[in-house]
């Protein structure tokens, strides 16, 4: 089985922590990881702006670096809905329409490939009595349809799941939509604010990189503390911890 | 009303800043959508009915000149008189025509989003004709000089507190008055508005091609007094609103009730055939039917907007759109607003003026998913985003921005070099692992209220050609 995993550029260059662990923990669970590193941006910037022209070509040069690949991986619903988008781009294009379905296909979030296609639930981490309020970011949700495993996944590393009011409501990050919109992009991750704190989770987790910067950077300048951390990062601390806990 | 959608921007701003607005639309969208959640929820088979109710809509336009043809004859065959007009100005002229021949110079009228596109108050009270409204959000709304914010509620964005001290101003009830004082009131005034018309003006829900019968939903009665009522009866309604047989009906209203208000069945439903037949007790001697294009031709000649065509007015994708729930319906500038505002104002209006309504959305898809015919909402905001694209509608610096993006993306030895640079550069602007930068162009409209993180100082891409890339 050849697994790529991309990235994102968000997590490349913001969260490398987050691919970090995406590797770790998928090694961790026996799959090899490859990383193509001719990889950039998914596109989708300019695609949901409405540049399709310019998000064929980031789409193409894509589709020929995954070639060859079983599965590829993201820690990202957003990223990897964009992947699902591709085929839309080659409607005219017949060859690599199919190229573009094909890659789209083979596309899975992490949780959701870990769960769903590696079968796994307990991945022998260790969250025991954590508080977790999980946000459901939209595209993950609605066009990735993730929404159990990373819960899955949490739940069975021992951690406790407290779902927040309107945890599957936009927090507003939207791309370029929370700087062409700024003020309703903020006012909609304030309006957030209070089911998460309702929660009385101690973490707000997600598996969108995007999702977590906007809420972080608006929970934070409204002085807000709660922690907030990717799924994927979250996940790896169990395993770590419940590997030096063996060693003890 | 004026058309604003071109300030979207600036009439969402002002939204923001308005706290009253912000009680207002916190109530009315949470109730909306929690009670639209419970009803959805009891029935078993509502994919099914979606998907049903999706398909018949979509037959009909494919089919609509054939349905239309059916309708028309239908009802001049029960004795209706149809009248069609093209645009906003033909459709307020045949009305006030109406009018005079008729010698009407009191209309009781209910509820109607396409009254309100064509302005037809206006027109009437021009013509020297009173146009009264009599749903009670409607009326509030007209005694108040103000316009519609929301397909179904129209005075959603008004508190019950401004409404009590605007009936203390206008009708004179008491300034604590409670809603049962508010509404009777309201029916004082408004029942003898109904015993006096010349004419009841409504809407129409449905349209049944195969029986001519025109279906009207509602909760207060005030429909069933402006169809039966009046001796005249003129129904409005936009090209769109037909459904070819009569028992279709039942899946539509199963699906509106609950998706508008999240009620199992509204408390009134109008089916009117044709007007007063000799054998009947009542109802109007005279029933007209005023069919209004105005744009919607165009969005039916368009293959990929045509979908919007099939909205049936529930108003679920405002009450679950994040958007509209933070910033409102006047915020869009026109009578349809919200997600399907965004789809179909741009195609009635054009998209010259409406092209920030597109980009008013996160793409979250929560519109998509409430929908009860399946109007690809989110699809369709991005066919107009990519209009305005090949359009030119798009800033300058927008287009350059994108067009260098994409250049980089696809080299990734430039890739690599240009984010490198940036997070270099990052570095002096990076306080506690976030950043300062207010005055910097794009990022700068995201400080304003959050913080951003600083960029990493090695990429992942560096750290896995150091110390991940032997390992695997």
């Amino acid at each position: 089985m050849r697994v790529a995993l991309f990235a994102t550029c968000i997590a490349d260059q913001i969260f490398p922590h987050v691919a970090v662990s995406t590797v770790k923990l998928l090694r961790h669970l026996g799959v090899k990881v490859e990383f193509p590193e001719a990889q950039s941006c998914c596109g989708q910037p300019a695609y949901n702006a409405g540049y399709h022209q310019e998000s064929r070509e980031i789409a193409l040069h894509h589709i020929k670096l995954f070639t060859g690949y079983d599965y590829v991986i993201l820690p990202s619903g957003s990223c990897g809905a964009m992947v699902k988008h591709y085929p839309d781009l080659f409607v005219e294009q017949p060859e690599n329409y199919a190229k573009a379905r094909h890659l789209a296909e083979r596309t899975f979030e992490v949780t959701t490939f870990i769960h769903q296609v590696l079968g796994r639930e307990d991945i022998g981490a260790d969250l025991e009595g954590l508080n977790i309020t999980y946000h459901d970011s939209c595209h993950a949700l609605r066009l990735m349809h993730v929404s159990e495993a990373p819960r899955a996944l949490l739940k069975a590393a021992g951690a406790n799941i407290l779902e927040a009011e309107g945890h599957d409501t936009c927090c507003g990050f939207g791309g370029l939509f929370s700087v062409k919109m700024a003020e309703i992009s903020s006012a909609m991750a304030k309006a957030k604010f209070q089911g998460i704190k309702d929660s009385k989770a101690q973490i707000l987790s997600s598996t969108d990189a995007g999702c977590l910067m906007q809420l972080e950077g608006s929970l934070r300048r409204s002085g807000e503390k709660i922690e907030v951390r990717h799924v994927v990062d979250l996940l790896w601390q169990g395993v770590e911890a419940k590997s030096q806990m063996q060693e003890v | 009303m004026e058309i604003t959608s071109h300030r979207f921007k600036d009439n969402a701003a002002k939204a923001l800043d308005d706290a009253i607005l912000q009680i207002a639309l916190k109530r009315a969208t949470k109730a909306f959508t929690s009670r639209r959640k419970t009803a959805v929820e009891a029935l078993d088979n509502f994919e099914d009915l979606r998907h049903y109710c999706a398909r018949v809509k979509a037959h009909t336009l494919d089919y609509l000149d054939h349905y239309l043809e059916q309708l028309v004859a239908q009802i001049e065959t029960l004795g209706g008189k149809v009248h069609f007009a093209a645009d906003a100005a033909e459709a307020n002229a045949i009305v006030t025509q109406l009018c005079q021949e008729k010698g009407v110079k009191t209309v009781a009228k209910s509820k109607s989003m396409v009254s309100e596109e064509i302005l037809l108050n206006d027109a009437l009270e021009a013509a020297g004709v009173k146009p009264i409204e009599t749903d009670l959000g409607e009326y509030i709304l007209q005694i108040d000089h103000d316009y519609p914010s929301h397909i179904i509620g129209p005075a959603i964005h008004k508190t019950k507190e401004q409404i009590t001290a605007l009936f203390h101003e206008k009708l004179g009830t008491p300034a604590d008055a409670d809603i049962p004082t508010l509404t009777a009131a309201a029916r004082k005034t408004l029942r003898q508005a109904f015993l006096e018309a010349d004419m009841g003006i409504t809407g129409v829900n449905f349209a049944v091609a195969e029986t001519g019968t025109l279906v009207m939903v509602e909760n207060e009665g005030n429909i069933r007094f402006c169809n039966s009522y009046p001796p005249i009866h003129l129904a409005i309604m936009g090209l769109e609103k037909l459904v070819p047989r009569l028992r279709d009906l039942s899946a539509f209203l199963t699906l509106l009730p609950r998706s508008a208000t999240g009620q199992k069945s509204s408390s009134y439903v109008s089916m009117i055939t044709g007007p007063k037949r000799p054998e009947d007790l009542q109802g109007p001697q005279e029933l007209h039917v005023l069919i209004i294009d105005n744009g919607r031709s165009q969005v039916l000649a368009d293959p990929r907007l045509r979908a919007a065509l099939r909205c049936i007015r529930c108003g679920a994708c405002l009450n679950s759109c994040p958007v509209y729930q933070q910033v409102g319906g006047h915020a869009y500038g026109w009578v349809y607003s919200g997600p399907i505002g965004a789809i179909l104002d741009p195609g009635l209006l054009g998209l010259a003026g409406t092209k920030h309504l597109p980009s008013a959305s996160s793409l979250c898809g929560a519109c998509g998913e409430v929908c009860p015919v399946k109007i690809p909402i989110p699809e369709l905001l991005l066919e107009h985003r990519k209009r305005a694209v090949e359009r030119d509608l798009t800033p300058k610096a927008e287009s350059l921005m994108i067009g260098a993006f994409a250049f980089l993306a696809k080299r990734p030895g430039l890739w690599d070099m240009g984010t490198k640079a940036a997070r270099f550069g990052a570095q002096f602007l990076t306080d506690d692992g976030f950043l300062r930068g207010a005055y910097l162009p794009v990022l700068g409209q995201w400080l304003k209220e959050r913080d951003f993180p600083a960029p990493a100082k090695r990429s992942f891409k560096e750290i896995w050609r150091d110390k991940l890339k032997e390992g695997s």
